[in-house]
């Protein structure tokens, strides 16, 4: 194990400029911290939202120019447009893709994930193949609905694939979503809630295919015409978005010893990363969409929070205890994860984690309303909370969660059904 | 001292100039019992908790209006019981739980929206120069009924589309029907037959007003509720006139009373605290910040009741099934385990996550204006008194312990400057 690192840090690099970088940074600052402080991003982007990029820029509704605001005495070096290349743990330095070398007193890893691109490399480079991840995927993809295609052929049941379907029907453009396994958005609902978001996806006029995968593309001229799923049955369409997931930038860190693979870069709770053999590295921390950590709500299983509200608070919880001398106690990051998605005109929005939940009760209204909170529970314990247009219970029942309350936690509450253990 | 009764004292008239010690024995026990079973939250983590606990209910909360005889068998047989019967059924949705409360909230919300709202700004600078206009030539005003009382008013007025010559009218119906939003507040048979009174001719003179707005749309609130509207996705719905009188008369009074006393209160405060009276007048941007902590200082709304539906076990204490509930916002706002030095004035605080709107479901709809009016007030009322100083400190108060404020505050001040 390194020694702990002694004296105030007067140098910061933060690797990764999206929102976990940014956060982190206007904590430190926050904080009290004056040295010198560095952001490194690979895109030449300036700090700048996602969210918004499925749905309103897709749209046309807003202007792709999503920059997160920044304080103005926020007093830090943006290296962007120059990925990081390697990390040096020895050293304490960072070298980057143009040569430089940058030390550091603490280190945050922020460099989050990119799209998951489609497997075959020749379909991919298709005109009319696309994946959906940041600024100029959004203006590019935008660009081409604008031009008002034929067909949209969406692969994939998450969601984000969902949120831009959703933003295909409200620009009336015709859409096919191919879901392979199961239910769309079952990783993050259960089958239940996700075959009615599917349900809801059909009414709205998605053409979704469940068990459906492509087999292969056509093009003529390196333009896409279509697709034929296995099976043998052709799509004629324009565009084909690939959203079937994340990959982990994690590459730039090979050779460092960290504790890092597919699945994220290994933390401790205190966002600490590890080397290889479990030793903790004191000043060099992770926060955001490549940190895999010990979730407290999820009995310290190590999971990755791909999702804007952990990003922040990830990105506060590293920024104190990168300052935090040896006196004062390491905070732990123990949020609990939160998403919300707009999709359909619904808002959705969940607490916790379904992972391994065997059972669902309505808690208010009904799915058939579609307009309810579904509380999910593993082994007797609360673990989750879902609500479809009626987001304001769950601060109740995310404090249910916390504190791992019986399950169902609450009874005989306003507008509530009898409740009905079902599975989820 | 024992918290059983401590509540009582807070509703007790001769505490009303200065609650906070009370509320600070009282958080000694963060829930607690008071001998008539009502229990009294205190602390700012057991409030924001309780607020959106799906357990507590707004609705059906003891009733304060007993009925009477009058001693006509039609009366009292039949108009009086049908008439009750609509009003329990058509509560404005302060007074509801989901699902009514959210489809009514959610149209509210979409009439209230936020291109209005911001719109209010110039009209109500130009109300406040008026209203300061005619301070020319006096030594001394009451802040209350020469400027904290009649803004408002007019505000909601113009938001709502009351036409101009009914506004004095509807001042006075607001005044009166301030009252019925105060709970615990066991009103004697006088007041409580002018309530009523006042109650029926509001309605009337709301009915005939949303018949006109259905016969000739205008750019307002009523007119939006009355006819539904079709912008956005989705075609809204049209409110029925029952809850559409129950709407407009919540809105006159929610916003009336509630913005009289956060700008009196934050008069009185800055001119206790002269150097942030000074430094609103030096610096116009603070005016956002110093609301804020006004908000959790002296906030217009001190306390809200609500209903247990189920047992509640919370911070070692069960709440029992229909329980009333009292949670005590001004006293959470001054919780030393939430803010640090509590009892300080600091509009420099972070972090300020103060229970002066609520919270929860119930969230206040009038923020947003709230917001504006008073800081277009202070902003003005700063840069135009030359020197004003509090001529009775503390002032006489109005006796609600919940929308508490003073009854009169008396200002004296060396002129007025041009606006």
């Amino acid at each position: 194990m390194s020694e702990a690192p002694s004296g105030a840090p007067e140098r910061i690099v933060v690797v990764g400029a999206s929102l976990a970088g940014l956060s982190a940074a206007h904590a430190l600052r926050g904080e009290g911290f004056a040295g010198s402080l560095t952001l490194v991003g690979d895109e030449r982007h300036a700090p700048y939202d996602r969210p918004p990029l499925s749905k309103q820029v897709l749209r046309g509704l807003f202007s792709p120019d999503t920059t997160l605001p920044r304080h103005p005495d926020l007093n830090a070096e943006f290296r962007l447009g120059t990925p990081a290349s390697s990390l040096d743990l020895d050293a304490r330095t960072v070298s980057l893709g143009d040569g430089t070398t940058l030390p550091y007193d603490r280190l945050l890893i922020a460099t989050g994930t990119r799209a998951r691109p489609w497997p075959k490399s020749d379909e991919a480079s298709l005109d009319g193949v696309f994946t959906l991840r940041n600024r100029d995927d959004a203006t590019k993809l935008s660009g081409r609905l604008k031009a008002g295609p034929r067909r949209v052929v969406l692969v994939g049941g998450g969601f984000i694939g969902f949120e831009v379907a959703s933003t295909c029907r409200d620009l009336d453009i015709p859409v096919t979503v191919l879901v392979r396994d199961g239910q769309p958005l079952e990783a993050a609902l259960g089958p239940r809630l996700g075959g009615l978001v599917g349900e809801i996806a059909r009414e709205r006029g998605v053409d979704l295919r469940l068990g459906a995968e492509i087999e292969r593309m056509e093009a003529e001229g390196g333009r896409l015409t279509g697709v034929t799923l296995k099976g043998g049955e052709r799509i004629e369409a324009d565009i084909v978005v690939a959203a079937i997931g994340a990959v982990r930038n994690v590459e730039w860190l090979e050779g460092a010893g960290l504790a890092a693979d597919e699945g994220g870069v290994l933390c401790d709770g205190y966002c600490r990363v590890l080397r290889q053999n479990g030793d903790i590295v004191p000043d060099v921390f992770a926060a955001g969409d490549i940190a895999r950590w010990p979730n407290p709500h999820q009995d310290e299983a190590l999971v990755a929070v791909e999702h804007w509200g952990n990003a922040r608070a990830q990105a506060k919880a590293a920024a104190r205890n990168m300052l935090a001398g040896p006196a004062a106690g390491l905070a732990r990051h123990d949020h609990l994860p939160d998403f919300w998605s707009q999709q359909f005109g619904l808002t959705i929005k969940l607490v916790g984690l379904t992972e391994g939940a065997d059972s669902l009760v309505i808690a208010h209204g009904s799915l058939e309303e579609r307009r309810f909170v579904a509380l999910y529970g593993r082994e007797g314990r609360t673990v989750a909370a879902a609500s479809i247009d009626s987001a304001r219970w769950l601060p109740a029942y995310a404090a249910a969660i916390r504190e791992r309350a019986p399950f169902p936690p609450i009874s005989d509450a306003v507008d509530q059904p009898r409740l009905r253990i079902e599975e989820p | 001292m024992s918290c059983t009764t401590l509540f009582e004292q807070v509703l007790d008239p001769d505490n009303r100039a200065n609650p906070y010690p009370l509320f600070a024995e009282l958080r000694r026990q963060p829930v607690c019992r008071q001998e008539d079973g009502t229990y009294v939250v205190s602390t700012h983590a057991e409030i924001a908790r309780l607020i959106s606990d799906p357990r507590i209910s707004s609705e059906d909360l003891p009733d304060p209006q007993k009925f009477r005889w009058t001693g006509h068998p039609i009366t009292d047989l039949f108009v009086r019981p049908i008439r009750a019967e609509i009003r329990r059924r058509h509560q404005p949705f302060i007074f509801r739980d989901p699902p009514d409360h959210d489809r009514l909230r959610g149209l509210v919300m979409r009439a209230f929206s936020p291109e209005r709202v911001r719109r209010m700004r110039e009209e109500t600078t130009d109300l406040t120069n008026e209203l300061i206009e005619k301070f020319a030539g006096k030594a001394r005003i009451d802040l209350v009924d020469d400027f904290s009382y009649p803004l408002p008013v007019t505000v909601i007025c113009k938001l709502l589309g009351v036409p101009p010559e009914d506004e004095p009218q509807f001042q006075g119906w607001a005044t009166q029907l301030a009252t019925a939003l105060e709970p615990n507040q066991r009103a004697d048979a006088e007041t409580q037959a002018k309530n009523e009174q006042c109650f029926t001719e509001i309605s009337e003179f709301l009915r005939d007003l949303i018949a006109k707005k259905r016969d000739e749309p205008q750019d307002d609130i009523l007119t939006d509720l009355a006819n539904g509207s079709d912008s956005g996705d989705a075609d809204t719905e049209r409110m029925n006139d029952f809850d559409l009188v129950a709407t407009a008369v919540l809105l006159l009074v929610a916003g009336h009373e509630t913005t009289v006393n956060l700008i009196t209160n934050s008069v009185l405060t800055l001119l206790r605290f002269p150097e942030h009276w000074q430094r609103l007048r030096d610096d116009s941007a603070i005016a956002p910040r110093l609301i804020e902590e006004m908000l959790r200082y002296e906030p217009p709304v001190q306390y809200r009741t609500r209903l247990a539906i189920a047992d509640i076990p919370i911070a070692g204490v069960t709440i029992p099934k229909d329980a009333p509930v009292v949670l005590l916002l001004a006293s959470g706002n001054r919780d030393p385990n939430r803010f640090a030095d509590p009892d300080r004035f600091d509009p420099d605080r972070s972090d300020n996550r103060h229970l002066g709107f609520g919270g929860g479901l119930h969230y206040c709809v009038g923020a947003p204006l709230a917001r504006i009016e008073a800081e277009v007030a202070l902003v003005a009322l700063a840069k135009r008194l030359n020197n004003p100083r509090l001529v009775e400190d503390p002032p006489p108060y109005r006796p609600g312990a919940s929308l508490r404020g003073p009854r009169h505050l008396c200002l004296s001040f060396d002129g007025i400057a041009a606006g």
